[in-house]
């Protein structure tokens, strides 16, 4: 089983969000990162729970700058075998599919795992992406993944509900929410990491088709408008009124 | 032209396609030329699409599209763009949009901007498109240069609008060879409109103490016709099924409205909801960090609050 985990970095959850002064840049100072959670909890944890079954590797993979080198160790501290960073700023979802998916064109891949997507630029793009570059099945927004030799059966989250279907392997598949559960490093992972070869692996040359032109803070609420807790009517009158949604 | 690929769940289209062609018509119009609506697989009442303003509508009714597969759909609809010449294609931001979109991008060698939530401006031969980034915290702007555009459109970010008449499907046909994929199944929860889609949710989190006391909130819902939800420990201690779960870790929604019933507002559970466009919060903390995110607020017990909600709601609905 030779698997592959795509891990992305981005600002902590909580992170305070702010850009330079013309809107062009992601203001970074004082921000804390973390690998993207749909990638660490459930994309990476059900990769290294396949390994552990049925043997192989899974190597996290990372496009992006020397100072995400903390967030790989940690991919390889919670389970991963090897990584490989491709030293480059990740410019956008197209540019980061298109590194991604000339590395692992010649790797010969069983599965190509992702997480349903980044929360910082909350896109969904990269695996469709990296699936039509490799001619490869994409399974989106997964809940579940069973493999049974070469068929995987796993479950999909579509509007309402699941679908359940199967693919032979190779193919890339998005993991989200239910796919496993999370799981914290311990010492001897932390240990183990520092020794796991991280390997670095220079960009392809990319055409840009999108770029940011700006970013903008949302226009601040107006402030919560409060109704005493007697008066429902009044409550129900101003969502008729004056917010007109009812 | 633009071309709008209308999905059809099962062979419904559903509000999200209405949303696309409506949105589709008004790209036309900024740009000159006309909207086309796409759909696959044997679809009811496709024609209806000429209502939200395509002014053709093919269809393309080989029945192995009927299980969804991106790598045929996306062959499909790629075809379906070269061949009519489209500049434009237009997805909706659901499980089979986003799943098609990045597809389409590299077979189309377009731009993609996905989970877009209003109109473009038009710079020349770029297109400008605004979508909502750090789970709500912010807003960008990006650029399209390629000469031809992908866009996933956000759900309820358009009102469908149907100001036009139906016209007659023309049948196509294309090439279907691509899917892998076999669909064994497709389990739906009956009754209630799915999360994403609905225009009013009912949301309640660890202050109901248990699920045992579901019900003034489930009568709520059932008033307003809304679909319920809840914070991500209430999903997580089982009170409610995981699918309820909205927020980072959940499910995204932008309703028109967000009832939310004893839940802090946590920044992991507003990154899911703070693109509603009208919240109320009903907290018995005042202090609570949900009250500076929301519109209308009640600092009070929510087991009286709640049941004179749904009186007031009642009364409401017999007059209106
Ligand atoms: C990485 C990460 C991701 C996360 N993702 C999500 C997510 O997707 N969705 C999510 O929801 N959470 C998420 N969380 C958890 C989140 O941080 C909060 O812990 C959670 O949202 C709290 O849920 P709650 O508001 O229901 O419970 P609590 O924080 O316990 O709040 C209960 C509220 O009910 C009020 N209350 C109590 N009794 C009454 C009463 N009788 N009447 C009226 N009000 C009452 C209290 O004043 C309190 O404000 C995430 C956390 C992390 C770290
Ligand atoms: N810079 C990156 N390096 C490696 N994988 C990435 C990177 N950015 C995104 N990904 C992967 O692509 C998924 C979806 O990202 P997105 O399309 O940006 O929402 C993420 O969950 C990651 O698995």
């Amino acid at each position: 089983m030779k698997l592959l985990v795509c891990i992305s970095q981005t600002p902590d959850t909580t992170a305070k969000v702010s850009f330079n002064a013309d809107g062009t840049e992601f203001n970074a100072a004082g921000v804390q990162f973390i690998m993207n959670p749909y990638d660490e909890w459930y994309a990476l944890v059900r990769a290294c729970e396949l390994r552990e079954a049925l043997g192989g590797a899974v190597v996290a993979l990372n496009v992006g700058p020397a100072s995400n080198e903390t967030t790989i160790r940690k991919a390889l501290a919670i389970g991963a075998d090897e990584a490989v960073r491709i030293n480059a700023e990740p410019k956008s979802a197209a540019y980061t599919a298109k590194q991604i998916a000339e590395y692992a064109r010649n790797e010969k891949f069983d599965i190509i795992f992702l997480g349903k997507e980044t929360i910082d630029y909350n896109g969904s793009e990269v695996g469709a992406m990296v699936a039509e570059y490799l001619d490869l099945p994409y399974i989106s927004y997964a809940s579940k993944l069973d493999l049974n030799g070469n068929v995987a059966t796993l479950e999909r989250d579509i509007e309402g509900g699941v679908e359940v279907l199967e693919v032979d392997l190779p193919f890339v598949v998005s993991a989200a929410k239910g796919m496993a559960e999370q799981r914290i490093p311990n010492m001897r992972g932390i240990m183990t990491a520092r020794t796991k070869p991280l390997k670095e692996v220079q960009p392809v040359s990319f055409d840009e088709p999108v770029k940011a032109v700006r970013f903008t803070l949302p226009p601040a609420k107006a402030g919560v408008k409060l109704v005493e807790p007697d008066n429902m009517d009044e409550l129900v009158r101003l969502l008729h009124e004056e917010a007109k949604v009812i | 032209m633009v071309l709008v690929f209308a999905e059809s769940p099962r062979g419904n289209l559903k509000k999200a396609a209405f949303e696309a062609v409506t949105y589709g018509k008004k790209v036309a119009e900024l740009l000159g030329t006309d909207c086309v609506a796409l759909t696959l697989g044997t679809v009811k009442d496709a024609a209806e699409l000429g209502r939200y303003g395509a002014s053709r509508v093919l269809n393309a009714g080989d029945a192995s599209f009927e299980k969804f597969d991106s790598q045929s759909h996306a062959a499909a609809i790629a075809d379906v763009a070269k061949n009519n010449g489209a500049s434009v294609v237009i997805t909706s931001h659901t499980s089979t949009g986003k799943a098609v979109a990045g597809r389409l991008a590299i077979r189309l060698n377009a731009g993609l901007v996905s989970g877009v939530n209003s109109l473009p401006s038009v710079e020349g031969g770029a297109l400008r498109l605004k979508k909502s980034v750090f789970s709500g915290k912010a807003i960008a702007e990006y650029e399209i240069n390629s000469p031809v555009k992908i866009i996933s459109l956000m759900g309820n970010a358009v009102k469908p609008e149907a100001t036009g008449n139906p016209v007659s499907v023309e049948n196509i046909s294309v090439s279907t060879g691509a899917g892998r994929i076999r669909v064994k199944d497709v389990k739906t929860q009956e009754g209630r409109v799915p999360l994403p889609e609905a225009e009013i949710v009912v949301s309640a989190g660890r202050g109901m103490k248990g699920p045992e006391h579901w019900g003034i909130v489930e009568e709520l819902a059932e008033i307003l016709g809304a679909t319920t939800a809840c914070s991500r420990p209430v999903a997580d201690s089982h009170w409610r099924p995981h699918h309820e779960h909205v927020g980072q870790t959940g499910i995204a929604i932008r309703p028109n409205l967000y009832i939310a019933i004893g839940i802090s507002g946590a920044i992991q559970h507003l990154a899911g909801v703070n693109n509603s466009k009208v919240i109320v919060v009903v907290n018995k903390d005042p202090e609570a960090p949900f009250f500076k995110a929301a519109d209308y607020g009640v600092v009070g017990d929510l087991f009286e609050v709640v049941p004179r909600l749904n009186e007031a709601f009642k009364k409401f609905k017999a007059s209106n």
